[in-house]
């Protein structure tokens, strides 16, 4: 089968890649766009491990065919922090444990900024609902939630 | 030794130094590396639960264009029955062999039966469905009580018990006392039967390998496990080629609990490698995980407990039957050995039965087996404390182990910190706190204890100054939870300098000496072990060095905040020589500073803690949900506080997961009906409350650090401090998990009677 041409935007950079028509995003970005960040946890939307935004809407990549990303602009894990300056998010993570293993954390922290942009001051029910898609087995999700909710309000002081 | 006191780094929450890395998404787990020339690697896996494989024919898949080689059991080292066992670490390469690639028998749907490599995964995937097979099926068995049926499918013809072919592979027993004698003293006796489902280790991240083979045997292995040494030896032994030859670089590992002890994916690879001389990936999907690797077992345990009116246990008997899947070796060390180890029994008798059948091998699970008794036995104290009036703490303080107590296992304990936690526990903020009450929905409380062994065992760490004087320090253990912030903070402590001056890196199987496996909750404390010898040889340099320099005893020097001082005013008056001071002189003084250790580490002892749950319980829908949670547990010494809570709040949540919704199910042709993460349901977010925390330290007197393991016994006591906090809400007891809605509802639903006491 032939290759498909895809031209669409990630990180705010103009990318182009041939990708086989049943590929996912997933595969996409991890294959010929070099993007290993986003993680394959179950390809099947139930981990959130290559959790992305697509036009600012957040959704698992490996639900999205690769060729579907035509014209649109899409923000992975890569293009979080500006330059050497983390994301408050990244930085929080790192400043409270949020993280055990890492797997998880790429498509964590993409679904949390996700959240912050859209409810900037979050209840700890909301922060929970809205990660309820990401699955984390080492932290418990405690130090999770917490550093998401005092992002948020470091966020909202500035 | 002496402790470490007035520290400056450890016990604080420092930076990981893995941490940018993984909050940028460049941390390279073992699917995110790849080599030019890469072809991909697919298993065929066996549709039957048990099948005799009469012939295999991979005549057409060798034939398909884009195909590289085909593998089967023929190619891989055969650890014949006869021979006897050949053992790596807990190990039977037998029954390894067998795992990796079905031989004589398919023995679970899932078994591996061939492998293929082709230029694409697509290919790979259409090469297995074009080799032919030739099975005779054969009856199958799963659940433990129709294994153990005398006219039960034997999956192992060879394997006998009291003289009988038999799916029981082994029995063990811990006995102190006579419980005969100690029974006739009780005043009231319990005995329950409990059973457990198998669950998975669940880690996010699917096993993976890459792996390069060179004409002339050279093998480098990229892949993720809870021990690249591991990696090498089983490779090495399944393959034929010398551990020299085989590099195995550990990639960032994506979560293990146990689950990546064993390898699944790295000899096929290599033999594939091999065979068609190109790099060769494997990556599972999570239907294989779900399928192929772990779980732990499912059991049956029978627990008998008797306690005199005053409240002192007299006598206990527990009887843990654990699924050991398709080959021998399931954790009946853990459940018979940890389960009544919190306690101070005169007379005990603890045994434990390996039942082989047609599911998945076990792998280790978190403190594995432990859970699975901590479950009956917790629950059954639960109910003899009710039957005596008894607070359930109370009851566990009056009867605790402590030091110099005899375990039925061996050892006499040192000085522990298990009554501690009970009394932490009970002076909680938790335990004092009312439940809350909600029309429909039903508040309880439990309390649970447990035990887990912690292990020692061979670890090797080199630490080097680098020329512009920072450290480097070298370990050999895969990095699952944190241990190289905890190293960080250790090695800054004793050189007295910025913690960030000191980089962790987990060396690949080539550049460090052999450092055995990531479990047993062993590697910050063995680690920091051979880290913290190295780092007091490498001060005893820089003392040296500094004396050559000022020209006085090397005795007169004393190394304090980062810097070589003059002992006293005495000794001589000179500026003092920073650890970059003496770096930059290191060539003229007699060379680069560095020192390596290796050892086989003593002194792990044990750890205990103590949960309280509160459950809530929707009577209309059946659910319970944990809505209060704290864990107690003696840590020994918190090197980095964040990172011993995160691996308290990880074992907690995976305990409730087990305890309320995680569970295989099997269809009617003995396959896993669940294999993802939809059907089995590990907690997420929204399913947990914040989980609080109370660490409390008894040092290790046997640890430069004081350093406990922390990371397995805080599963231990999850299942039955939840089942207790339900019986606490409903009034009524399960005894069996999970605890999911639909038997929640039943439960409510059926006035059952009550098994009584005697």
């Amino acid at each position: 089968m032939a290759k498909v041409h895809v031209t669409t935007t990630i990180n705010g950079e103009p990318s182009e890649f041939l990708c086989e028509p049943n590929d996912t995003m997933l595969d996409a970005l991890r294959g010929p766009l070099g993007l290993t960040g986003s993680k394959e946890g179950c390809a099947s939307g139930d981990c959130g491990a290559c959790s992305i935004t697509v036009d600012d809407n957040l959704v698992c990549s490996c639900l999205m065919l690769a060729v579907e990303s035509e014209g649109h602009q899409l923000r992975t894990i890569e293009g979080m922090a500006q330059g050497d300056k983390l994301h408050p998010l990244q930085q929080k993570f790192l400043e409270m444990a949020a993280l055990q293993c890492g797997i998880c954390t790429s498509g964590m922290l993409v679904a949390s900024d996700a959240l912050l942009k859209r409810n900037p001051k979050p209840s700890e029910e909301e922060v929970r609902f809205w990660l309820a898609g990401n699955l984390c087995r080492c932290t418990g999700y405690d130090k999770i939630v917490r550093a998401v909710m005092d992002t948020a309000a470091e966020m909202r002081a500035q | 030794m002496n402790v470490v006191t007035n520290n400056k780094w450890i016990g604080q929450r420092t930076i990981r130094p893995d941490g940018m890395d993984k909050v940028t998404g460049r941390a390279q787990f073992a699917a995110d590396t790849n080599m030019p020339g890469m072809i991909w690697g697919k298993v065929l896996r066996s549709p039957h639960a048990h099948a005799r494989i009469k012939s295999i024919n991979t005549a057409k898949a060798e034939a398909l264009p884009g195909v590289k080689a085909v593998v089967t059991a023929r190619d891989i080292v055969d650890f014949t029955i006869e021979k006897g066992a050949v053992m790596l670490g807990i190990q039977d390469m037998r029954w390894m062999c067998r795992n990796v690639m079905a031989r004589e028998k398919a023995l679970f749907p899932g078994h591996p039966v061939a492998a293929v490599a082709a230029t694409s995964e697509a290919i790979a995937a259409e090469a297995c469905k074009l080799i032919e097979v030739d099975y005779e099926v054969l009856p199958f068995v799963i659940e433990i009580e129709d294994a153990i049926k005398p006219d039960a499918p034997i999956l192992h013809e060879f394997n006998k018990f009291e003289g009988k072919p038999s799916n029981i592979a082994g029995r063990l027993e811990h006995k102190k006392g006579d419980i005969a004698e100690g029974f006739k003293k009780a005043d009231i006796v319990i005995e329950r039967t409990f059973t457990t489902r198998p669950v998975h280790q669940g880690y996010i991240e699917p096993h993976a390998c890459l792996i390069s083979v060179t004409p002339d045997g050279k093998t480098t292995i990229w892949s993720s496990s809870q021990g690249q040494f591991m990696v090498r030896a089983m490779t090495s032994l399944l393959t034929g080629i010398p551990q020299s030859d085989i590099r195995a670089i550990p990639a960032e590992i994506g979560g293990g609990f146990g689950g990546k002890t064993i390898v699944y994916l790295e000899p096929l690879a290599t033999i594939l490698a091999k065979k068609s001389g190109r790099p060769v990936k494997m990556v599972m999907t999570r239907e294989e995980v779900m399928r192929a690797t772990g779980p732990t077992s499912g059991s049956k345990s029978t627990v008998k407990i008797g306690a005199t009116r005053d409240g002192k246990i007299v006598a206990a008997h527990g009887t843990f039957y654990l699924q050991a899947g398709a080959l021998p070796g399931s954790p009946i060390r853990g459940a018979a050995g940890c389960s009544f180890t919190p306690y101070d029994i005169p007379n005990l008798l603890s045994e434990g039965y390996d039942v082989c059948s047609n599911r998945s091998k076990v792998a280790a699970y978190r403190a594995p087996g432990a859970p699975i008794g901590a479950y009956a036995v917790e629950c059954v104290l639960d109910e003899v404390a009710e039957a005596l009036k008894m607070d359930p703490l109370d009851f566990r303080l009056k009867n605790a182990a402590r030091e110099g107590v005899k375990a039925a296992h061996g050892p006499t304990f040192p000085r522990i910190g298990y009554i501690e936690t009970l009394e932490a526990a009970r002076q909680s903020d938790h335990y004092k706190a009312p439940l809350g009450k909600l029309p429909g929905k039903l508040q309880g409380r439990g309390v649970a204890s447990g035990f887990w062994f912690n292990a020692g065992g061979e670890s090797s760490a080199q630490v080097n100054i680098t020329e512009d004087g920072n450290v480097v320090v070298t370990t050999g253990h895969p990095d699952i939870g944190g241990s190289r912030a905890g190293i960080a903070n250790i090695c800054a402590e004793l050189l007295g300098i910025d913690y960030r001056r000191v980089s962790v890196i987990i060396g690949d199987t080539q550049t460090i000496g052999f450092s055995n496996l990531t479990g047993g909750s062993r590697v910050l404390f063995a680690s920091s072990i051979v880290v913290t010898q190295s780092t007091e040889q490498i001060i005893k340099t820089l003392r040296e060095r500094a004396a050559k320099i000022w020209e006085i005893d090397p005795e007169a020097v004393k190394w304090e905040d980062g810097a070589a001082h003059p002992v006293s005013p005495n000794a001589g008056q000179f500026p003092p020589l920073t650890l970059k001071d003496l770096a930059e002189k290191a060539p003229a003084m007699g060379g680069p500073i560095g020192a390596g250790v290796q050892l086989n580490t003593q002194g792990a002892d044990g750890g205990f803690g103590t949960h309280i749950c509160d459950v809530e319980v929707d009577v209309d829908l059946g659910i319970a949900r944990v809505i209060r949670y704290t864990a107690v547990q003696d840590v020994g010494r918190a090197i980095h506080p964040g990172y011993v809570e995160g691996q308290l709040q990880g074992g907690v949540a995976q305990g409730i997961g087990w305890a309320l919704n995680e569970e295989y199910i099997y269809t009617k042709e003995g396959k896993v009906d669940n294999p993802g993460f939809l059907d089995y349901r590990m907690p997420v977010c929204s399913d947990l409350p914040m989980i609080d925390c109370i660490m409390v330290e008894v040092p290790n007197p046997k640890h430069p650090q004081g350093v406990k393991g922390v990371g397995e016994v805080p599963l231990v006591p999850v299942m039955a401090a939840v089942a207790n906090a339900i019986y606490n809400a409903l009034g009524k007891r399960f005894y069996s998990l999970p605890m999911s809605p639909p038997k929640v509802l039943e439960v409510i639903d059926t006035p059952a009677p009550r098994q009584a006491a005697e």
